[in-house]
């Protein structure tokens, strides 16, 4: 049985196109030092220090943790990097979780980050592989055909997309921390911007960001050390599956319907649409919402669309589940940081800390993040309640 | 904690250059002979799968995606990646078994190593805005500690030689993955010229690809499985300032720190497989790690035979393992490390059953 464990510290950058002003250490040391403060804790007070990036390419620094020893104050400490493909902000902080939950030690800081504009993530996706398919598409590309098998599936109207770019613009202009600030932004400027990869236009997809994101986890015993409220670890779950199969399901991956029942198992979550207050949901271009929706058993197949399109996942038009009220991936994505910024914004709404984008007595709420062919999954339940 | 026991582990030849395999291929064959050695045929029969390699020697991103290709994660699999040596997947595995989500894992590491110029393209683990613009390579960095060594009196030429001769002779007499072994005199290899002085091309561990695998377990289910094991008795890592001018570089201590967590003292050490990728860092590790005479050191010959960087690590720990698992010994340790000139280290101590 796994030890009890908590985030008691959260600390993010502004997220933004360029931060010239600090170099990747003095942009890490940023959001680390931000979720010491958050957790009344020095740098003395942490076991063990935890990141997590995208691939090392995007800014070309090989395995950054040597480089960044000193910046997190980890001289004399154990210190890992994780890996994971676009999942890896989740699961860098499932890691870190399990350094607390297996009693190896009492009181960790996690931190994940992107540099991009020190960085080509273009470049560094569309690099070939020797003896594979050479994608030369990036993400968009990628994504862009199963998106159109789910809507030629779900026969869903071709504004669901619009509809979810502009509503998490407008979570993220309540989020002074969100890259894009675009309070005035409407269904029609969405439709006129350009198409990208077809359905998915310009304001359906995700900025580069520069930025990094950090919590503190501790043992249940060292909670009451730090002053604010906790947001309690109460599930935890990986899944990955090959990016090629015969016969794989590509629109709804099997490896998102296990980990999101092996979390829900462990937190007591039946219905998810009713026993989460609000989700953060890795949706980096519009349409994995109403993708994700059905996916993660918040709607049934096919159905999905309908919840976004009704207004339920939105804060403007009080939705009975919010999904992304800091803005999501659609309004920040420092890349290796934006799985574990919906771990932390899920954390920060059941610690009631969410500023302006909180929702009104939140107490439990999902942490998802997806990686590479929508093939690598990491999700986690917290909640103010300890269970 | 529940101990946790390493029930298998299998490694492949290290080999200068692979030619067309790609890492699936190199991944394949020590997965297949691990999990077999345990009775278990696919990645589906473990609780949990973690990896170690580094996109760079390969120079695409993305090197564990493919890896998952030859795991068999249909149905989805629990797994995770850590862009290290596979030495730190171990530790995260282990992590993941002592908070109870997992009861067995699966461990590899990979490395293609022969695409590039290694000590080239680790130049860029340094600082990125003052030292990775100069592009100091690892053996440089290796070759400035050796002469601090020589220059302090730590240590003589003749030092390193024997330790060249030793890890030559004992990958000849033990090894059949090494890619370097043989007789040779001390008097022999100090005739040789320097290559980066004071290091001569013997005193640095050759570039290699290859891959290793490991199943380990709870202890439980490893007396279920009916198979005999090793217990990792204690494992801890740590990592020291990037900045090396505020490091002694004669001296380990992060090694001193991992060795004390991880209780190496605890008892004798019959065996220690340590992770010296220059000849002089082995006389830096045994010293941190505080071994004497009774400790046969790299009977394997160490990564001086063949270094498959992001497994070697990983290899270091199956070769102590494997020596209990046969009933040769009782206790020993393994020494993984990262960085320039040693600056993270990861200690794991073994013992018999």
């Amino acid at each position: 049985m796994a030890n009890l464990a908590a985030v008691v510290g959260i600390g993010q950058t502004k997220y933004q196109t360029r931060r010239g002003d600090v170099s990747i250490a003095g942009l890490l040391r940023e959001a680390a030092v931000k979720a010491l403060e958050d957790a009344g804790l020095g740098f003395d007070d942490i076991d063990a220090v935890i990141i997590g990036k995208a691939p090392d390419m995007f800014e070309g620094v090989v395995m950054p943790e040597i480089y960044l020893t000193d910046a997190l104050g980890a001289n004399g400490k154990p210190m890992l990097r994780v890996h994971t493909a676009g999942s890896v902000g989740g699961s860098t902080a499932l890691v870190a979780a399990s350094h607390v939950q297996s009693g190896t030690f009492k009181r960790v800081l996690t931190v994940t980050f992107e540099k991009q504009s020190e960085s080509n993530a273009m470049w560094a996706l569309s690099s070939p592989h020797p003896f594979s398919p050479h994608l030369n598409a990036g993400a968009g590309g990628y994504f862009a055909p199963i998106i159109r098998e789910y809507m030629r599936r779900s026969g869903a109207p071709y504004d669901v997309g619009i509809k979810v770019a502009t509503k998490d613009r407008l979570h993220g202009a309540r989020n002074p921390l969100a890259h894009l600030q675009l309070p005035d932004i409407t269904m029609a400027k969405v439709e006129e911007s350009p198409m990208l990869w077809d359905p998915i236009r310009f304001l359906e997809s995700c900025p580069s960001s520069d930025g990094a994101c950090a919590m503190v986890i501790a043992d249940a015993s060292l909670v009451s050390e730090s002053p604010k409220p906790p947001a309690w670890i109460r599930g935890v779950a990986m899944r990955s599956e090959p990016t090629m199969y015969a016969g794989r399901e590509e629109v709804s991956p099997q490896a998102g319907r296990d980990c999101a029942a092996d979390v829900y198992a462990q937190a007591g979550i039946t219905n998810p649409r009713k026993d989460f207050d609000c989700a953060e949901v890795y949706v980096p271009f519009s349409w994995y919402e109403p993708m994700w929706l059905e996916n993660l058993g918040f709607a049934e197949e096919g159905k999905g669309w309908k919840l976004t399109m009704e207004g339920a996942t939105s804060l403007d038009e009080n939705g009975d589940i919010p999904w992304n009220c800091s803005g999501g991936v659609l309004s920040s994505n420092p890349i290796g940081a934006s799985g574990m910024i919906r771990f932390a914004e899920a954390a920060r709404q059941v610690r009631g800390d969410a500023g302006a984008h909180q929702v009104e007595g939140a107490r439990t709420a999902l942490g998802h993040a997806y990686g590479g062919g929508a093939q690598f999954f990491a999700m986690w339940v917290v909640s103010a309640d300890k269970g | 904690m529940k101990d946790i026991a390493i029930v298998s582990f299998a490694q492949s030849d290290c080999v200068r250059n692979a030619g067309a395999k790609n890492e699936v291929e190199l991944i394949m064959p020590v997965i297949k002979s691990a999990l077999g050695a345990a009775g278990l045929s696919t990645a589906q029969d473990v609780d949990f799968t973690c990896s170690g390699s580094c996109d760079y020697q390969q120079g695409a991103a993305f090197a564990f995606v493919l890896g998952v290709d030859a795991l068999g994660a249909v149905p989805p699999i629990k797994e995770s990646h850590v862009e290290m040596d596979a030495a730190w997947a171990l530790y995260e595995a282990i992590l993941k078994i002592r908070m109870g989500h997992a009861d067995s894992a699966l461990v590899y590491g990979f490395g293609k190593s022969s695409p590039g110029e290694l000590p080239t393209v680790l130049s860029q683990q340094l600082d990125p805005y003052y030292l990775a613009p100069l592009w100091v390579d690892t053996v440089s960095l290796a070759a400035m500690q050796a002469r601090m060594m020589l220059d302090q009196g730590v240590m003589e030429e003749a030092d390193m030689a024997a330790v060249v001769a030793r890890s030559r002779r004992n990958a000849l007499a033990n090894n059949p993955h090494a890619q370097l072994k043989g007789e040779v005199a001390v008097e022999q290899l100090l005739a040789e010229e320097t290559w980066v002085s004071p290091l001569r091309k013997h005193d640095c561990c050759p570039v290699s690809d290859g891959a290793s695998a490991m199943v380990l377990c709870t202890v439980e289910k490893a007396r279920e499985w009916g198979k005999p094991y090793a217990v990792i008795s204690g494992i801890d890592h740590r990592i020291e300032t990037h900045n090396l001018g505020a490091r002694d570089l004669t001296r380990s201590v992060s090694t001193e720190q991992a060795a004390a967590v991880a209780g190496v003292s605890d008892g004798a050490i019959e065996v220690a497989e340590i992770y010296a990728p220059y000849s002089h860092q082995e006389i830096i590790l045994t010293r941190a790690l505080g071994l004497g005479s009774e400790t046969v050191v790299n009977p394997s010959g160490g990564v001086l035979a063949g270094n498959l960087m992001m497994a070697s690590g990983l290899s270091r720990i199956g070769e102590v393992a494997q020596r209990i698992i046969n009933g040769d010994i009782k206790r020993g340790l393994a020494h993984a490390t990262s960085g320039p000139c040693l600056q993270h280290n990861l200690v794991t101590v073994l013992e018999a059953a």
